[in-house]
């Protein structure tokens, strides 16, 4: 997804007329654009006067903002307690090996990115992977693999 | 939507609605849980099949058969789950598939499905009444009660249950000291985990100058494995509200925010829609119910800092800045938000309130133990029959929430464990599980109440692995602001890391124990002052494992990867070839029906071929 200037305005626009929350702009932006690139950090900053530094420690600071592009397909492993227990360094294991990446990496074509969260309180289905918004509970090895194939076979059908 | 302006106003819309038969607890209705457990178990599939079934009989066309989506019902591990009002009849993992016979049952009445009902894990009897569900029968569900019952969108069916009847009491029947002087006698304290008594904090918070004060609601709920919180405002976000709007009348507050996790969406919405209707209602703004009380509520997201948790680093988020907490005094209620009073607490805390002014802080403070009054909500998970949210009377033994509520330990494992207060909190093991469940008792044994999160462990879980995944989390959470709990966390992650990896060494245990006392004594914040919790508790009861994974360099639950290797038992294995083909890096060979050989230097112990095998052929030693 490529983003322009003017909806990065936009965005921005709309929190400055509302509370002018640093914080809720940028997480606008992430959520639509699921990265906050540099231009949005600048722009943000100097709509809401607030420095640059102060706007890139707030971006580096909060989980929820990515600075890199993600994959087109986000994988995120729950490491809650619940699933940590279950099981869910084996799961995350199985897809770093898999994906040839670690968690929070991208693969080189863009494709997959792996991330983990720390609980998704939906623990009686622990361990959790959610898949592009979609849950998966009790997971093992050999449904992540499952996982995968499935959504390579998408791809190839439909690109 | 009734736009309310006196209490009389609020009093004619809830007889009207009582008077109606949508408010009839008597008529027939299908409740489905629409908690986020239950919805990734696939009920709304249900719900909309069951809407989709009542069509297709007609049956509305001569009975008045409702399908209310609600709350989180608690009961995690069965969901989907359906109850049946009036009778209570619960049906649990239910299917698509299985909601025309359910209707069909219904309309004859009387009949229930056996094979969809809760079986006892022991005896394997079939209980058809929600009430005599052990998991349910032993709750004391006060903060939860309607949330199996009402629909959270709908500010008429909670107005209808009594609804905003305690926010008319206080604000035309007692003054802002009588609301203080009833919490107090009721002896609520803090839910969010310290367990500060909350009318010593309103009371300190009232008596500042000035005119513009804040109340907060703390929802942003880090703790791993707990989300009880979450389910409260997903099930029943106007009671949070109609709290907190007692509390900013008993502070004198005019405007509150609640903070909550950008990670619960459903949360958000519920809340925001409940908002919205609250101030349509005339329940959230100017001169609230004709009495000159003014109040409006917004709504902040978290952007995932466990830190902002923490009461003056949430402050900071609120106000747009980087979640790092300072030094108090000046304690929020001097000097918080912007600089002005300001007062927060957790969602449960705000949830009990109005049940403390409809019911009195006397009655109120029978429930519970001599120091800690109430109900307390835990949400018990890990290795447990009965995940679910259980809402319990202070002072109840580990015993009966484990055993009796939560159905034991799957598997016919052992109980090992259980973890309460997250990664603030410690580890208590078998020989205190009849120790009373309250705030003085749990400090006395290393943990804390904390959130109510509530980990069980069983024998196959390593203790020395627990505590480092406790330490990771703090460690990777830690603000970085304050030195001790910046290099403290990371030292004490180094030793536990390198213990795990089979390179443990004489000392280490003395090292961590002489560190985690430095940081909690010297950190600035709750977080670091309580990191080192998990790591003192297991080395308080579970130093043996430390100091077999040190000298002896075994892990005895089988868990740490540098102390274990997997092998294939000979006699099990048929040469099937399935560990093989599973192995993502070629460690094992063999021909099919050979004997499969694993190759420990190429293994990276991701457990795969444990996790295919059908014939128990692969083992960790």
């Amino acid at each position: 997804m490529h983003l322009t200037i003017e909806e990065i305005h936009e965005i921005i626009d709309r929190e400055a007329q509302g509370d002018g929350s640093l914080i809720a702009a940028l997480e606008d932006i992430q959520g639509r654009f699921r990265y906050l690139p540099p231009e949005a950090l600048i722009l943000a900053g100097e709509r809401l006067g607030v420095p640059l530094s102060q706007t890139y420690s707030v971006a580096t600071f909060y989980n929820a903002f990515s600075l890199k592009p993600k994959g087109k397909h986000c994988l995120n492993v729950c490491m809650g307690t619940a699933c940590h227990v279950r099981g869910s360094p084996h799961i995350l294991d199985r897809l770093e090996t898999k994906l040839g990446l670690k968690a929070g990496g991208t693969t080189r074509d863009r494709l997959f990115t792996l991330e983990t969260v720390n609980c998704l309180g939906a623990c009686a289905l622990g361990p959790i992977v959610v898949t592009d918004g979609e849950y998966s509970g009790q997971m093992t090895p050999q449904k992540a693999d499952t996982l995968l194939k499935r959504i390579l076979r998408a791809e190839a059908e439909h690109g | 939507m009734v736009r309310v302006q006196t209490p009389t106003d609020l009093d004619a819309w809830r007889t009207e609605l009582t008077a109606t038969v949508a408010a009839d607890p008597a008529r027939p209705c299908i409740t489905v849980c629409g908690g986020t457990g239950c919805r990734v178990y696939g009920s709304e599939k249900v719900w909309t099949a069951f809407r989709d079934e009542l069509e297709r009989q007609k049956v509305n066309a001569t009975l008045h058969f409702d399908v209310k989506v609600t709350g989180c019902h608690g009961f995690c591990e069965k969901g989907p789950l359906v109850v049946l009002r009036p009778q209570g009849v619960f049906y649990a993992h239910v299917r698509p598939e299985d909601v025309p016979k359910i209707v069909s049952t219904m309309l004859i009445g009387g009949e229930v499905i056996e094979r969809l009902l809760y079986a006892d894990p022991q005896s394997g009897a079939k209980i058809a009444r929600e009430h005599d569900v052990p998991f349910y029968k032993g709750q004391n569900r006060l903060i939860l009660d309607q949330n199996g019952d009402l629909d959270p969108l709908r500010i008429d069916e909670y107005i209808a249950r009594g609804g905003y009847d305690a926010l008319t009491r206080a604000l035309t029947t007692m003054t802002p000291e009588d609301v203080i002087a009833a919490v107090k006698t009721a002896g609520l304290r803090g839910r969010g985990g310290a367990g500060f008594p909350t009318a010593v904090k309103w009371e300190l918070c009232r008596r500042q100058p000035g005119s513009v004060k804040y109340v907060i609601c703390n929802a942003d709920e880090g703790d791993p494995g707990a989300y009880m919180d979450r389910s409260i405002m997903e099930g029943n976000p106007h009671r949070v509200i109609e709290g907190m709007l007692i509390g900013a009348y008993a502070i004198g507050a005019h405007q509150g925010y609640v903070y909550i996790r950008a990670e619960y969406p459903l949360a958000v919405k519920t809340l925001r829609h409940a908002i919205q209707q609250a101030e349509q209602a005339g329940l959230l703004g100017k001169s609230i119910l004709g009495t000159g009380f003014d109040f409006s509520l917004g709504i902040r997201l978290g952007a995932g800092a466990f830190v902002c948790g923490e009461e003056t680093a949430l402050m900071a988020s609120i106000e747009g800045r980087v979640g790092e907490p300072r030094p108090r005094p000046p304690f929020p209620a001097e000097s918080g938000l912007w600089g002005k009073p300001s007062n927060i607490n957790n969602v449960k805390t705000w949830a009990s309130v109005p049940i403390i002014i409809n019911r009195g802080g006397d009655w109120y403070s029978r429930i519970g133990t001599a120091t800690s009054k109430g109900t307390m909500i835990f949400s018990v998970v890990g290795k447990i029959n009965n995940t679910g949210l259980v809402e319990v009377p202070m002072g109840i033994s580990l015993r009966k929430l484990i055993f009796d509520i939560g159905g034991g330990i799957p598997n016919g494992k052992a109980f090992k464990a259980a973890q309460i207060g997250g990664p603030s909190g410690g580890c208590i093991p078998a020989e205190h599980l009849d120790a009373p469940i309250d705030y003085e008792s749990l400090v006395a044994l290393g943990a804390i109440v904390g959130s109510g999160g509530l980990v069980v462990a069983d024998e196959d879980t390593c203790m020395v692995d627990f505590a480092r995944y406790f330490m990771a989390f703090t460690q990777e959470e830690s603000c970085g602001k304050c030195v001790p709990c910046r290099v403290g966390t990371r030292a004490m992650l180094a030793t536990l890391e390198r213990i795990c990896a089979g390179r443990g060494q004489l000392g280490d245990v003395e090292y961590l124990l002489e560190l985690g006392e430095h940081v909690k004594r010297s950190s600035l914040c709750g977080l670091g002052q309580t990191a080192p919790n998990p790591v003192l508790s297991t080395l308080r009861y579970f130093r043996d494992e430390y100091e077999a994974h040190i000298y002896d360099k075994t892990c005895p639950a089988k868990v740490c990867k540098g102390l274990i290797t997997y092998s294939v038992v000979p006699d099990n294995c048929t040469g099937c070839m399935v560990c093989l083909r599973n192995c993502a890096v070629g460690a094992i060979s063999g021909g099919k029906q050979q004997l499969h050989v694993i190759d420990p230097a190429l293994c990276t112990r991701c457990g795969m071929c444990q996790s295919v095998c059908k014939f128990d052929a692969v083992m960790v030693n």
